[in-house]
């Protein structure tokens, strides 16, 4: 269960335009190359992977200081507030500059990642995981799920951008980019909620 | 404010924008020259099959007078769908409508109704505390926020002019966008290679060289700007200037090529101050360097000096003026607007190198005051000024007022009021779009913008 949970999140992040998929076509398409589009996504999957990792260590490191219960009602409490802040703010995450080289889209999707929230969706995956052992296995385990649930992202972005580029072509666009974001937000109040009702 | 589904007006690339739907709307600025009464956004329906074709459907006074309404821009366009920061789903719905002479600027709601609604004025003193300028000029949206361009500086000081950022949202004064301005110090237009990370910037003069009149003691002393240039999108600093010489004084509108891919685009040079002619030069990236190169020549016109305004008189000559240009969104045709001879010319520009016109009209002009064919009869003052190319290439909207004093100028006898649709395929005057005199209520009109965008209005981030 948790498993599935866990890649589905990482498809739900890949298939969102704003994680890094469209930034791929629009390298590619730049310069009509299929190559500057594949070398594109390791990277931004590398900065997505990045982001998770760090909350699941965080998560980790506080748990070893605190008792499950605190963690638990802590992280839900946080994870509530920013998907609501999430669902409300009219801001948006910029990045001036279309120009950049890898790693710098390494950094972009590392921030994209965190400012959206990515990792704390999986709180409540961490927090269990922090509940069952000893704070060394929460780690190693975390970062498991941080690994498990970047490649289901990185499958799903993948498979997108080159579909995109090849096949459909962006007019798919104007249809079909729901407002990934709204959803977003909700699914941070309910993962928020799901951590709580761990307790 | 926040929508399901990306607004449609956007598009991600100009293949895509040059399939939009016709627009239904125009919107122009209108100003009274005298201040005393308040400026206003006239709104022309543009929909053929309404039975208003062509007149003005709806009216929004300035709350203030003396604003002198010169460019607008909207809140969002197209490159709210580019990658590097995303958010589709905001609307193009607000109008950032700036006063070059009052420094104030001015946000218009136009969702779901005729008549635009003001929602929310900048001041003077904000935009100078915040940002360091005045005479607020050009919008553009872009990456950061609103970009706006500004003529002048703040407290007293006339220059150096630049840009001013302000939230795409809340529309407030973020501050200066420069942080390396290098050498630059006069400003008028803007506008960018989105993918590129490249801004270019033109020069007019500041506003003690241009609100009383064009100083004849400047022009001929080369004293209004004749560079064009280019900064770091991103670190925004100041990264080469190329002059186009100093005999060509003022270029002004800066128009790059849709196709993020390129790096090229045209600037109209309003005169030379050598033989009165004015110029559209190509600027493009080779060599490492930015470089530009004269593409277009429009000789001035001779002309019996009693039919010339005192300005003009010493010269026995019209010159052309080119005040304004404009790109199709397939970077195909060009459309220069010669504001003092009164003439519109479209060129071929699939070359940008070596443009080739392919048509021309006549229309008002200094000496030989054309009537629109409409109204065969009514000679017509003032020439095609602003220049405005629907998304799919098909209409061209012009009006005929450049800036007050100027235009008291060039036509001290008046320059009337008018505005004129021109069909692209066969290059001829739409003769059921006339809005011309009381129409417009005894304002100027000046920029035109298209209801869901136009040519100079949105930039793309995907080819």
């Amino acid at each position: 269960m948790t498993l599935t949970a866990v890649l589905l999140l990482g498809a739900f992040h890949g298939l969102n335009p704003a994680m890094g998929w469209l930034f791929a076509v629009a390298r590619g398409l730049q310069e009509r190359s299929l190559d500057r589009l594949l070398q594109s996504i390791p990277v931004i999957a590398l900065g997505h992977l990045a982001s998770v990792a760090l909350v699941a260590l965080v998560v980790a490191a506080t748990g070893s200081l605190v008792t499950g219960s605190v963690l638990a009602i802590g992280g839900g409490v946080v994870l509530v507030g920013f998907g609501l802040w999430r669902l409300l703010s009219r801001r948006h995450f910029r990045w001036v500059g279309m120009r950049l080289s890898l790693w710098q889209l390494t950094c972009w999707s590392f921030l994209m990642s965190s400012a959206h929230g990515a990792g704390l969706m999986l709180l409540p995956v961490f927090t269990g995981l922090q509940a069952q052992g000893h704070a060394g296995h929460a780690a190693s385990g975390g970062l498991g799920v941080a690994a498990l649930h970047t490649l289901a992202m990185f499958g799903v972005a993948g498979t997108i951008a080159v579909v995109v580029y090849q096949v459909a072509g962006l007019t798919v666009l104007r249809r079909a980019w729901f407002n990934v974001d709204r959803m977003w937000a909700l699914a941070l109040v309910v993962a928020g909620v799901i951590t709580l009702a761990q307790v | 404010m926040t929508l399901w589904t990306p607004d449609p007006t956007f598009y991600p690339s100009p293949r895509d924008a040059a399939g939009a739907p016709a627009e239904k709307l125009a919107y122009v600025a209108a100003f009274d020259r005298s201040c005393a009464r308040p400026d206003a956004l006239a709104v022309i329906d543009t929909d053929p099959s309404s039975s208003a074709y062509g007149t003005v459907v709806g009216w929004t006074d300035l709350p203030g007078t003396g604003d002198e309404l010169h460019h607008f821009g909207w809140n969002a366009c197209s490159s709210a769908l580019c990658p590097n920061a995303p958010h589709p789903h905001v609307e193009r719905r607000y109008l950032v409508v700036p006063g070059l002479r009052s420094s104030r600027i001015h946000i218009f709601d136009t969702k779901d109704r005729i008549s635009p609604e003001l929602v929310k004025v900048i001041e003077a003193e904000t935009l100078a505390r915040r940002a360091g300028y005045s005479r607020p000029h050009t919008v553009h949206c872009g990456p950061e926020g609103l970009y706006v361009s500004a003529l002048g500086g703040a407290d007293g000081r006339d220059g150096p002019g630049g840009i001013a950022v302000l939230d795409h949202t809340s529309f407030e004064v973020l501050g200066q966008w420069e942080l390396d301005r290098g050498p630059q110090y006069l400003a008028y237009d803007f506008w960018w290679h989105i993918n590129q990370d490249v801004l270019i910037s033109s020069e007019w003069g500041t506003p003690s060289m241009i609100e009383d009149g064009l100083v004849g003691e400047l022009l001929l002393g080369r004293k209004y700007g004749h560079k064009l240039h280019f900064w770091d999108l991103r670190k925004r600093s100041h990264v080469q200037e190329v002059d186009l010489g100093d005999e060509h004084q003022m270029p002004l509108e800066l128009r790059p090529a849709h196709d993020p891919t390129r790096m090229y685009g045209f600037a109209g040079v309003v005169v030379s101050v050598e033989d009165l002619s004015a110029s559209v030069w190509t600027w493009f990236h080779q060599d490492g360097r930015w470089q530009a190169r004269k593409v277009i020549s429009i000789p001035a016109e001779p002309a019996d000096p009693d039919r010339l305004p005192p300005v003009l008189q010493p010269f026995g000559a019209v010159p052309p003026l080119v005040s304004d240009i404009d790109l199709s969104v397939d970077d195909q045709r060009l459309y220069v607007s010669c504001w003092g001879t009164g003439e519109i010319k479209q060129y071929d520009v699939s070359d940008p190198f070596k443009p080739v016109e392919l048509a021309s009209l006549r229309v008002g002009g200094i000496a030989h005051r054309n009537p629109h064919p409409a109204d065969p009869a009514l000679p017509l003052r003032g020439g095609p000024q602003m220049v405005e190319v629907s998304r799919d290439g098909r209409r061209v909207y012009l009006t005929n007022s450049l800036y007050g004093a100027w235009d008291d100028q060039f036509y001290p006898d008046g320059v009337g009021a008018w505005m004129a649709k021109i069909d692209t395929d066969s290059f001829t005057f739409d003769t059921r779009f006339f809005p011309h005199g009381d129409d417009f209520r005894g304002l100027r009109p000046h920029q035109v913008r298209l209801q869901g965008g136009d040519a100079s209005s949105d930039s793309y981030c995907y080819p």
